[in-house]
């Protein structure tokens, strides 16, 4: 392979590299520090999935957590990246004010959807865009699939979309013998996986540099035992250029749909989503009719907040905007509500839809730092996914708000304030009202009301919880139903409760023999 | 000012010297405080699972029992924040709103309420933490959060700057979360536990001999965590140390 391809901070990982405030310029996707061991720790797997069945979030966390190099490496990827990101928040006097202005925004033009999205319809295609509207995901697909015919094309590069993954869309094209080809460097390396991506900015954070060595050997024939991030890069590069080079159709997503200029911002750090855009003759965006805000200033909010609160860097870098076909070739939009419009009649949840997926709620989240973005089992993971995946399916999905210990951290680093933990709350309530937890869970918390409303029956408990713990052997109290005690001392039981202290030394004493 | 003091379910069962420090500090302050003898729970492990309609009595027996009082006072945030944002399951009478509203965490109460500017009888010449949890940072607002960009401040510190002798020490990850999340940390045991263990080492690593905190409930998950690990840690509440506990 040619040197000239590599790009040249790729040679030397140490060399310094360009300044800005006097410090090298810390690129958060490329800052990993892997751990190394002799024999790689086998990749832990995502959620089970078993058809409609909930999934079991819980399960698939576990076994994310006993592969203890995975778990760290990841925790402190992501924790890195919010670190980063709490320092570029500190160098901007003005963040909270725009935060509250990007919600605003937000909330307005979801509030006038319909009369946005005809503005930007008009404009698109008054700049020569060709404007389709689908439904749900399998009218996207089709759409989609028509344009290739049409064109007689058999090959389709892309750049990340969330959207596309929501549509099953990759799956979708395969069976009708379209080749389709991702240009994301992390979004490749999980599509030779045959694996979703666990993030919505940085798709293959879980994944070990050995993990990546084992998949491109198997699937594009590098070297198994070397897993050096250049040389894996510079593979795969040299593997894909070739197919990006005759591809006779690109696809893009967009961040960011503006309606008065009828034209759309994609914003990458690879530059893989201007190659898609540019070198094919013809362009295809899929948008999920969220994305719009209203004029070109208001992007200027966004594009501030968006790479800061994603991975703490100032920028992404490309922001690239796309206002119309160049000559001789095509540019097609696709507006994609899929699940959208029925979210925002969702009174409690309706604000979801603000979200710009920086992915910066999975990066804070102690519980997804901890679990992996596969364990959720669905397209969106961590925090928000909590909140927009019951919209989906709510039997299936019915189990991750419970993922969440509600400490708050995502609503606060959220850079359109969505409040995140609020709705996971609201959405426990709502599963279960509608009888989407499990029996024994209610069950046990009917059990609990119970005696939690009777002063007697709440003494009586707390007697008999007390005494257990004194009088039972440790491997009674630690046995397989104590799910507290598997990884934690159960706590010591006191001689008195704070009850009983209160009757002999402040009651009795004044009321000899009497009850209170 | 008659002052309620409400003990919650975990500390009443495990941590009842939480309860009797509580009592002694406010009765040193000057105020004439009851415990009302057929309190239980303020509701939260239901309301926490989403199971609003099973915590309604419970809310409703609290309310019963907390309405006489000028204040209510209860040294666990978690349990006041319950009380003061999510205590819904039941219609919003005036004397459920009144109670709402005059409930107060421990820390805020001495410091928002009371004012208070001296603990002459505390001393604590330890290396200690802080663990702040995360309803009482986040929802009642105890201290400025790492996540905000606004001025630093925390009332906890205030309080605990009072206390002779007594040295602060500061983990890396200080506002995160340890794990506990109420009824979390049975359900989803296997990542609560990691959390837990996270923190506990955290907290051995910046050198701190002692955990503090206005919540037991955080703690109680700390600790069964640090004694697993055979960590050499020990954890108190924050109202314990300004009574004058001296370890």
């Amino acid at each position: 392979m040619s040197d000239k391809m590599l790009h040249p901070e790729l040679h030397d990982p140490d060399a310094k590299r360009p300044a800005r405030d006097g410090e090298p310029l810390d690129h958060a996707e490329a800052a990993s520090k892997p751990l190394r061991s002799r024999m790689p720790e086998a990749q832990p797997r995502g959620a089970k999935i078993r058809g409609n069945r909930p999934i079991d979030q819980a399960e698939a966390a576990k076994r994310f957590i006993a592969a203890p190099e995975h778990q760290k490496m990841h925790d402190e990827r992501l924790w890195d990246l919010r670190k980063k990101r709490d320092r570029e928040m500190h160098g901007m006097p003005e963040w909270e004010d725009l935060r509250s202005f990007a919600s605003q925004i937000k909330e307005h033009t979801l509030a006038h959807l319909d009369h946005y999205l005809e503005m930007f319809e008009h404009n698109a295609t008054a700049n020569g865009i060709k404007v389709h509207w689908a439904k749900d995901a399998a009218e996207h697909n089709d759409i989609v699939l028509g344009i290739m015919r049409e064109k007689k094309a058999t090959r389709l590069i892309k750049s990340k979309s969330m959207l596309t993954e929501e549509c099953g869309f990759r799956e979708f094209m395969t069976g009708q013998g379209i080749d389709v080809v991702e240009t994301d460097l992390g979004e490749r390396i999980q599509q030779l996986d045959d694996e979703a991506p666990s993030h919505v900015v940085v798709p293959a954070v879980h994944k070990m540099r050995s993990d990546v060595a084992q998949v491109f050997a198997k699937t594009i024939g590098s070297d198994p035992d070397n897993d050096d991030a250049n040389y894996l890069a510079e593979r795969q590069r040299a593997h894909t250029r070739p197919l990006i080079l005759d591809a006779q159709v690109g696809m893009t997503g967009a961040n960011f749909v503006v309606a008065e200029t009828g034209g759309f911002v994609v914003c990458t750090n690879e530059g893989n989503a201007d190659l898609s855009a540019n070198i094919p003759p013809v362009h295809i965006a899929s948008i999920g009719i969220e994305k719009l805000v209203p004029r070109m200033e208001h992007l200027a909010v966004f594009v501030r907040l968006l790479s800061r609160s994603a991975l703490g860097a100032p920028i992404t870098q490309y922001t690239s905007h796309f206002r119309g076909p160049r000559a001789g070739a095509e540019m097609h939009v696709v507006l994609v509500d899929n699940g959208r419009t029925e979210r925002l009649g969702m009174e409690k949840f309706w604000t979801s839809l603000k979200c710009i997926r920086c992915g910066a709620c999975m990066n804070t989240c102690p519980v997804f730092r901890r679990s992996g973005g596969l364990s959720y089992g669905a397209t969106y993971a961590g925090p928000i996914g909590l909140i927009i995946d019951p919209t989906f399916n709510a039997r299936k999905y019915s189990t991750l708000p419970f993922s969440s210990t509600l400490n708050g951290s995502c609503t606060n680093v959220c850079p359109v304030k969505i409040n995140i933990h609020e709705q996971i709350a609201s959405w426990r309530q709502v599963l279960a009202e509608t009888h989407e937890i499990p029996f024994m869970k209610k069950a046990m918390m009917a059990a609990a009301g119970k005696i939690l409303a009777h002063p007697a029956l709440y003494r009586a408990a707390i007697a008999a919880a007390d005494s257990a713990l004194k009088n039972l052997p440790r491997f009674a109290v630690y046995n397989r139903l104590n799910t507290w005690g598997r990884g934690r001392e159960v706590p010591a039981p006191p001689p008195e409760s704070f009850h009983s202290w209160y009757k002999r030394n402040r009651i009795d004493r004044k009321q000899p023999g009497g009850k209170p | 000012m008659r002052i309620g003091l409400f003990v919650p379910c975990y500390v009443d069962a495990f941590e009842p010297q939480v309860g009797i420090d509580t009592l002694h500090l406010l009765e040193r302050l000057g105020l004439e405080v009851d415990y009302p003898y057929d309190q239980t729970c303020c509701g939260q492990p239901m309301t926490n699972t989403g199971c609003h309609a099973e915590s309604a009595a419970t809310e409703a027996l609290f309310v019963k029992n907390f309405a006489p009082y000028d204040y209510v006072v209860c040294p666990s945030g978690s349990c006041a924040h319950q009380v003061r944002y999510n205590l819904d399951a039941i219609p919003q009478t005036d004397e459920v709103k009144a109670v709402r509203s005059k409930t107060y965490e421990l820390v805020e109460f001495l410091h928002d309420i009371l004012k208070v500017d001296a603990f002459p009888w505390a001393e604590f010449p330890h290396k200690v933490t802080l663990h702040n949890n995360c309803n009482t940072l986040r929802g009642l607002g105890i201290a400025s959060m790492s996540e905000l960009n606004e001025t630093a401040f925390s009332k906890p510190l205030a309080l605990l700057q009072k206390v002779r002798g007594i040295e602060m020490v500061e983990i890396a990850r200080p506002d995160e979360c340890c794990g506990f999340g109420g009824t979390f940390s049975v359900f989803e045991e296997g990542v609560s536990a990691k959390m837990g263990h996270d923190k506990v080492r955290d907290q051995v690593s910046a050198g701190a001999a002692y955990v503090t905190s206005s919540d037991s409930s955080c703690m109680m998950h700390q600790k069964g965590c640090a004694q697993r690990a055979d960590l050499p840690l020990k954890f108190i509440h924050i109202a314990q140390i300004l009574n004058g506990a001296r370890a």
